[in-house]
């Protein structure tokens, strides 16, 4: 792939947003006018900057390449992914932004004044960011390599670098300008090729995305084997290849199905209930999406901004609003992508889709090159906005929570820029690390793991201690511990035990529909249990947290 | 289906062995270091102390007293053990739970006369053939000053044992040692919180004083200015002498900075220039009520007015991770450090001294936040004067109201 304008259109990105990270605020805000400089971030741009940091490489590259592959039954990702927010605006954002917390150990102590339910919380904002920032890494890696060759390891490891390098400097610090930036780099480069695609498939007559007679190449293809496979075509006939043969396909011949690779073919593809998990997994990723949302950490410490609930609110809407938007473009990359790069499926690395297809569609001309160049950059832009966001995130309560009780026996001034620095080193080694390790996982997956163990963890903790006065703090660690842990550990066998099949594969894969229950009814009964341990003051923090700031109480 | 399920069971193993392992190490390498029994027991004693101190540091009450029971008792090695505060029981460990009322009697006896008194059968009469309490020894836990909020009653299945005495003794000695502390605590927060109140309505006399004679050049010359001055004044006034909440929003703080810096430039004209960098995102972070303003005031002071020509004040907040940098920066005159350390020292007694604006915004960041978030002034003779200070965007205690 010889682009000429990706390189720059990637290092372009890169410099803008380091540019406005670190002049931004001095043009900006150096004022003499205590009018300009005392106003607060406005619900818009707030919630253009949140999803700037939440449109993570998974919504950029790897809700495209799950549509391609499953189909309908994925589309649930991208719903859920947005409609998590309507979660979080129903149940959470208000309340959350009136008790004052800034990320979610802080809320704990705000509700259940426990320091050992902090703890818990802390390592579990850790786990959940780690996690998150795996499939970012390796979002990155696969990027590299599809625009500019090299191998994969060398993709991830250098990003993951970069990353760590400039959260660790304090060259990308969560300014809002910045993050909103991103996101409207992000819409403009899934929207404008999507335009010059849809026109281009319009001049093509249409071609149909599911033909009777199964996928056809569109252009002439050839592909080197890696593995031993069997190719299965349509008309019934078999092949077998070995690791190192090159297949050549002309344009027009009929796309084999590759064994090992799962995909849905033809009819399951368009209808819904055939693969990844059954109706138990399709319920396991709604519950999830849904409800895990609102334990995103780099999520969460954004509506801090906010002046006040009803800001949060309105931010929270808008969010809504720009997130849904933004996750229509790649559902219809998916579906394009069924009629012009057919090959992936055979290949199995679906999450190129995106960077492939402007070529693929409108050839290598000119216009294609740009245009891949663009959404190359704006892929970029995906990767480095969430992963500094959820870096900043974890070293920030690495640096508070765990470095800072060290730091406590001889108060040093210079130690919080320290702490901070090495917690930022240490949170950003460990997902380099897993990325190199776990690179045969779909993005997307990963990324709803993690919305599996925030849902299961936070969201009960979040929900229960808005909502109900006879919380306790036993009650929370226990539900968090059951829940939380349950979800962690079907998340490590997921990612480094054997494969699974039958039922357990399915509790595993998808563990929400279990764990989140589990982690309700077990934080229910053990409050109700330690009925004693109910804080004194819950009378004054509910009051706090759900009544109006105008009120002045 | 069968190995993969045991292999999945392997990995769980694995984990939660790994992690029991972490838990176990840590938790010997406190005890491994100990070689004689002496120190053996010396850290058993200590430790255990140690874990009933947590709870009693927090003061006298059913919640703490329950914590603390198992450890103190642990420390007496009686068959019982109750702490009474004189009405009634608080907690009580191991056996004598239907004695409770002769205990609080006892206890309240004791409490009034400041002695302790040792029980046998005859002062503990009980109805149950099986009743295996036959003493019991009550000792107040008095502080060093005397007064007793409380007291340990050791319940003995047998005549006390002079042992057993002593052990309740000097165990209710220690206890009463930490409830002081811990009413010593409390009395900290309050001195520290009547401070707070004492700074609100210290408005500098000098800014009173310059701001009417300023207004007052106004009056005839520019009759609507000095209305506009007035009105400015008196918002200002407002918001210093408000009686609602200890803390408030760095937005509403800086408002009240523009009020105050409107006025000053009423004197000082186009002299005085001011710069402005704010973050938006730590505009909602909270902070002591009242601790900016001191520190323009003190930038215009000390840096301006003492200086010929054009002066500049410039406050500079930054977004960092969880916490907000705020810098006050002047380009006045500056100050010997030397003087300025002397001047913060004296500040505490009198009231004249230009640094108590300094000190008190010092002492205060102190006590809400913790030692490690003081100002940190920067300064030399004819080099201007930097004054930083960092807010964590999260306190426990910081309930900010607009």
């Amino acid at each position: 792939m010889d682009n000429p304008y990706t390189v720059p259109a990637i290092v372009a990105v890169t410099l803008a947003t380091l540019a406005i990270g670190f002049y931004g605020l001095r043009l900006a805000r150096t004022t003499s006018d205590f009018l300009v400089a005392s106003r607060v971030v406005s619900p818009t741009w707030n919630a253009a900057a949140i999803g700037g940091e939440y449109l993570s490489a998974a919504s950029f590259l790897g809700v495209a390449g799950l549509i391609l592959k499953y189909g309908v039954d994925v589309l649930w990702y991208p719903v859920g992914f947005a409609a998590g927010y309507l979660a979080l605006l129903l149940f959470v954002a208000a309340p959350l932004r009136r008790s004052g917390a800034f990320t979610l150990p802080d809320f704990c102590e705000v509700r259940l004044h426990s320091r050992g339910l902090r703890k818990l919380a802390t390592a579990f904002v850790v786990f959940i960011g780690w996690l998150y920032l795996v499939p970012q890494l390796q979002g990155a890696g696969l990027t590299l390599t599809t625009v500019a060759g090299g191998p994969y390891e060398l993709g991830a490891l250098l990003v993951g670098v970069v990353v760590t390098a400039n959260v660790a400097l304090g060259g990308m610090r969560a300014i809002t300008f910045v993050q909103a930036f991103q996101y409207w780099l992000k819409l403009t480069a899934l929207a404008v090729p999507v335009i010059f695609m849809v026109l281009h498939w319009q001049a093509d007559g249409r071609p149909p995305v599911t033909p009777s007679d199964g996928l056809t190449f569109p252009a002439a293809t050839s592909l080197v084997v890696e593995h031993h496979a069997t190719l299965t075509f349509p008309d019934g006939s078999t092949q077998e290849v070995r690791a190192g043969e090159e297949l050549t396909f002309q344009a027009g011949d009929q796309v084999p199905h590759v064994s090992g690779v799962d995909t849905a073919n033809d009819l399951d593809w368009l209808l819904p209930g055939n693969d990844a998990g059954g109706l138990f997994g399709t319920y396991s990723l709604i519950l999830a999406t849904f409800l895990g949302t609102m334990g995103l950490p780099h999520v969460l410490v954004r509506f801090y901004t906010n002046p006040n609930g009803a800001a949060a609110r309105r931010t929270t809407l808008v969010v809504l609003a720009l997130v849904g938007l933004f996750y229509f473009l790649p559902t219809l990359y998916g579906v394009l992508g069924r009629v012009y790069t057919p090959q992936l499926l055979i290949t199995g690395e679906t999450d190129a889709v995106v960077l492939l297809l402007p070529v693929a569609v409108l050839g290598s001309g000119m216009l294609g090159q740009m245009l891949a160049a663009l959404v190359a950059a704006g892929a970029f832009a995906a990767f480095l906005s969430s992963s500094s966001g959820l870096l900043t995130s974890v070293a920030g309560v690495i640096s508070t929570d765990v470095l800072a009780h060290a730091g406590d026996r001889g108060p040093g001034q210079r130690g919080s820029v320290r702490d901070f620095r090495v917690a930022a080193l240490v949170g950003g080694l460990v997902p380099v690390v897993l990325a190199l390790n776990v690179a045969s996982l779909d993005v997307s997956q990963v990324v709803g793991l993690a919305f599996a163990v925030a849902a299961s963890s936070f969201c009960p903790l979040l929900v229960l201690g808005i909502w109900w006065r006879r919380l306790t703090d036993l009650g929370a660690a226990a539900g968090i511990l059951a829940g939380g842990g349950a979800a962690v550990g079907a998340v490590l066998v997921t990612i480094l035990g054997p494969p699974l099949h039958g039922w357990s594969a399915a509790l595993i894969a998808q563990p929400a529909a279990w764990t989140v229950p589990l982690a309700f009814a077990v934080m229910v009964a053990v409050s109700l249990a330690t009925r004693r341990r109910t804080p004194p003051d819950v009378g004054t923090t509910m009051l706090r947290l759900h009544a109006p700031e105008s009120l002045r109480l | 289906m069968g190995s993969n399920l045991s292999a999945v069971l392997a990995v769980v193993a694995l984990v939660s062995a790994l992690a029991a392992a972490v838990w176990g190490v840590a938790r010997l390498r406190a005890r491994r270091s100990i070689a004689t029994a002496t120190q053996r027991a010396t850290y058993d004693v200590l430790h255990t102390a140690g874990l009933a101190a947590d709870s009693l540091r927090t003061g006298l009450s059913q919640a703490s007293a329950g914590k603390a029971i198992r450890h103190l008792r642990a420390l007496v090695e009686a068959p019982g053990l109750a702490l009474v505060d004189g009405e009634a029981v608080l907690a009580l460990d191991g056996r004598g739970t239907h004695h409770s009322a002769q205990l609080v009697a006892a206890s309240r006896k004791a409490l009034t006369a400041g002695r302790s008194t040792v029980l046998g059968p005859g002062e503990l009469p009980c109805d149950r053939v099986d009743c295996p309490v036959r003493g019991a020894v009550v000792a107040p836990m008095s502080g060093p000053d005397g007064s007793a909020p409380g007291a340990l009653v050791a319940i003995a299945d047998d005549q006390p044992a002079p042992g057993l005495v002593q052990a309740t003794l000097e165990t209710a000695r220690w206890a009463g040692a930490q409830l002081a502390l811990a009413e010593l605590d409390s009395s900290r927060e309050m001195l520290a919180r009547a401070e707070v109140r004492a700074l609100r309505a210290q408005i500098s006399p000098h800014f009173v004083y310059n701001a009417l004679s300023a207004i007052a050049s106004f009056v005839r010359t520019d009759p609507e200015r000095a209305r506009e001055l007035i009105l400015e004044f008196a918002e200002f006034t407002r918001y210093s002498f408000r009686s609602h909440g200890d803390f408030t929003t760095l937005a509403e703080e800086l408002r009240s900075i523009d009020r105050y810096l409107t006025i000053e430039r009423a004197r000082f004209g186009d002299r005085l220039q001011v710069r402005l960098q704010i973050a938006p995102e730590v505009l909602p972070v909270g902070l002591p009520f009242l601790c900016l303003q001191p520190l323009v005031e003190n930038a215009v002071r000390h840096g301006l007015s003492r200086k010929p020509g054009v002066g500049m004040v410039s406050i500079e907040a930054r977004d960092a991770g969880a916490e907000c940098h705020i810098t006050v920066e002047d380009d006045g005159v500056g100050m010997d450090p030397a003087v300025l350390v002397a001047g913060v020292a004296e500040a505490a007694d009198s009231h004249d001294s230009g640094h108590v604006g300094l000190s008190n915004v010092d002492e205060r960041l102190r006590s809400v936040f913790g030692d490690q978030f003081g100002l940190v002034v920067e300064t030399g003779l004819g080099a201007g004067t930097k004054v930083s200070m960092r807010v964590p965007k999260f306190h426990p205690a910081v309930r900010t109201s607009p």
